[in-house]
């Protein structure tokens, strides 16, 4: 069973955010699975391509989980704080009051910027607290950043 | 301003001095104590010094005597064969000259301002530096008096601002020009809006230095002298002796034996004789530190001393305490000894006790210290109630005693600690206690939570068990409870989320007298 708070709706993340992550994990997949593949292509040892084959399987259960790991991801604005989940096998919910804030980054790499979307991030006083908001529509997370910054003006808080 | 360059770039005005009397808090620029280029690199110089004229000592004998030179080189005895001692000992002499008028330089450039909003210090000869601290960010402040600055008079006063090397530092005040100057300070951090206090009569006279030397810790006129926990000699010999590094010690100690029994090299004995000085001296000087520790409460913040010699004597204002942890090693459980540690948002440079940093505020103590010191250091939870239920939360071994304890299928990955692993939420706070072995006890004020966080992994969804982390600044508590009840998991989540946000919201401490 897994946990669900007994609340209104998530906001989901874009779909459009399956895109890039499927295309970042992939690369790195590539990347790992040759670099490995490296002293099984130099020895011409069977016992060599263990590595690299079972790594190979464990990227692409995990690329093939990548929808529904996106479609896991959700964010809840409350009345005084930002509610925020994500992860399947490893479910991580996360609240943070509005007048915690320190700041907010809008991030976006190439991948995003080709499929327009952003990714937002909540930084508080502790390190810990780790708000990372992928795939936001780049209007969506600009919209949410200044809400975030009035809703936090208006609660301010000591540190 | 028509004046492109910043003001407090610009040469200083004359400044007076640290120890002069009157108000230091005033806003205006004021210089450090004179003694200051001699306690920060003087010693240095002088130990060059020291050397040189010994070295120097051993060839005047020579001369004198008849003894011939060694075998060995001496750039001394080649100096004087070559009758350059003339232009060395110009060279010298300049030398001199030019580091003394680099530190006369240094020190009156060297200046700090306290005005009503913010603490200023401005440094350096050519690349001036300026640093601006808020008063109602404050974290602590510290004054450390090392072993030579105590003998003449002087005092280290750090103040600590969130951030990482976010302290400014003024070394060296006078001592009491230093107690003076944080006793402002925090009037002028808490938001009173009162008139300016009655300074301290100015204590720099010989006898005042030598009173200070014997002084106890706490200012008598400032603070209410008593300390609430006092340091046993026994237990804090017994607490060295029964941590952790004592058995690690005991293990090599027994591996070198059993090594050069069956070996028959005895070499390693002699191999491990200076390592067991060096540990020794880390006792000793675990032991120094934490001899004369105090902590005490004023009405701005508790304040905690430590320090035989170099004594260290910190304030931390309410509010400051994000985290706080009573713990208690195995070995000090038949002697009933505690220990409790607190996460803050900024880190003074100077060490506590024991060399740890300053973030145990209690090195040892009893049951009973560990309630006064809580007391302190949780100025919301003083009611009886609360306190009974933190002392529940410390020595119970579980059941049904106000805490919501992990259920009993949690015994698969908390053996011996499933009865006692659970939280509490109260008024103010959140309680975690864990560990039926290494027991300890977490509370979080839930007014300082930054955000809570509720997770499950793939085996304790098989469990139906979940995770709590309250996060909170970086520091050496991590308040985090595994292994309870999923739904109780999702309940409190909900719960320590509300409690977080109400308790920001009504929360004053930041100007702590104002409210």
């Amino acid at each position: 069973m897994r946990l669900e708070l007994a609340t209104s709706e998530w906001r989901r993340v874009s779909p459009k955010y399956v895109v890039v992550d499927l295309v970042g994990n992939l690369i790195f997949a590539i990347i790992v699975v040759s670099a490995t593949s490296v002293p099984a292509l130099v020895t011409h040892t069977i016992f060599w391509w263990a590595l690299p084959a079972s790594l190979a399987i464990i990227f692409i259960i995990a690329l093939a989980l990548t929808p529904r790991r996106v479609r896991a991801m959700g964010y809840q604005l409350r009345d005084d704080d930002l509610v925020f989940r994500k992860g399947l096998m490893f479910q991580r919910f996360v609240a943070v009051p509005y007048g915690r804030m320190q700041l907010v980054d809008i991030n976006r790499g190439p991948l995003d910027r080709a499929v327009g979307l952003s990714e937002l991030k909540f930084v508080t006083a502790a390190a810990s607290s780790g708000v990372t908001i992928p795939g936001l529509p780049e209007a969506d997370a600009e919209e949410l950043r200044d809400r975030l910054v009035a809703l936090a003006e208006s609660r301010r808080a000591g540190l | 301003m028509s004046d492109p360059v910043p003001k407090a770039l610009e040469v200083p005005p004359p400044a007076s001095r640290a120890s002069a009397s009157g108000r230091l808090a005033d806003g205006e620029w004021h210089c450090l104590h004179p003694a200051t280029p001699l306690l920060k690199g003087g010693i240095a110089l002088i130990a060059i010094l020291g050397v040189i004229v010994v070295n120097l000592r051993d060839v005047f004998i020579n001369i004198v005597i008849g003894g011939g030179p060694g075998e060995e080189y001496d750039p001394f005895v080649w100096i004087i064969e070559h009758d350059y001692a003339g232009l060395i000992v110009l060279a010298i002499v300049g030398g001199l000259l030019i580091f003394i008028a680099g530190f006369y330089v240094s020190w009156r450039m060297h200046t700090f301002r306290i005005t009503d909003e913010q603490v200023e210090v401005r440094s350096g000869i050519l690349f001036r530096t300026n640093r601006r601290g808020r008063l109602d960010r404050i974290q602590g402040i510290n004054i450390v008096r090392p072993f030579l600055a105590r003998l003449v008079g002087a005092a280290r006063l750090e103040i600590s601002v969130a951030g990482q090397d976010a302290n400014v530092h003024l070394a060296y005040l006078g001592s009491a020009a230093a107690d003076e100057l944080r006793r402002e300070i925090l009037l002028l951090a808490s938001g009173t809006v009162s008139e300016a206090p009655g300074g301290v009569a100015s204590r720099a006279s010989a006898t005042g230095v030598i009173s200070d030397l014997l002084a106890p810790e706490l200012a008598p006129d400032v603070a209410p002298p008593e300390s609430v926990v006092q340091m046993h000699l026994g237990r804090l010999i017994g607490s060295l002796l029964l941590s952790g590094f004592t058995v690690f010690l005991l293990a090599i100690i027994a591996a070198v034996i059993v090594v050069s029994a069956t070996t028959r090299e005895f070499f390693f004995l002699f191999g491990f004789v200076p390592a067991i000085i060096g540990m020794g001296s880390y006792y000793v000087s675990k032991f120094t530190r934490s001899l004369r520790y105090s902590i005490a409460s004023t009405p701005d913040g508790i304040r905690v001393g430590f320090g035989l010699l170099s004594t260290s004597n910190e304030t931390l204002p309410p509010g400051r305490i994000h985290a706080v942890q009573v713990s208690q090693p195995l070995l000090w459980r038949p002697a009933g000894w505690w220990e409790i540690k607190i996460n803050r948002a900024s880190h003074s440079s100077a060490k506590g006790a024991a060399g740890q940093a300053n973030t145990t505020i209690l090195p040892v103590g009893n049951l009973a210290d560990v309630r006064k010191v809580l007391e302190l250091v949780l100025p919301g939870l003083i009611d009886p109630e609360a306190i009974a239920l933190l002392e529940r939360g410390l020595i119970s071994r579980g059941g049904n005693d106000g805490f919501t304890n992990s259920p009993r299928r949690a015994r698969v990955i908390r053996w011996f600690s499933w009865r006692r692993n659970g939280f509490a939420i109260v008024p103010g706070a959140v309680l975690l206690r864990r560990g039926a072995i290494w027991r300890d006890l977490v509370v979080v004020p839930a007014a300082r939570m930054q955000s809570v966080g509720l997770h499950q992994g793939p085996l304790l969804r098989r469990l139906r068990l979940a995770a709590i982390r309250l996060h909170t600044v970086a520091g050496p508590v991590i308040p985090r409870l595994g292994a309870i009840d999923a739904d109780v998991a999702v309940h409190a989540f909900g719960d320590v989320a509300d409690a977080a946000v109400r308790s920001a919201g009504a929360d004053t401490s930041h100007r702590w007298r104002s409210a």
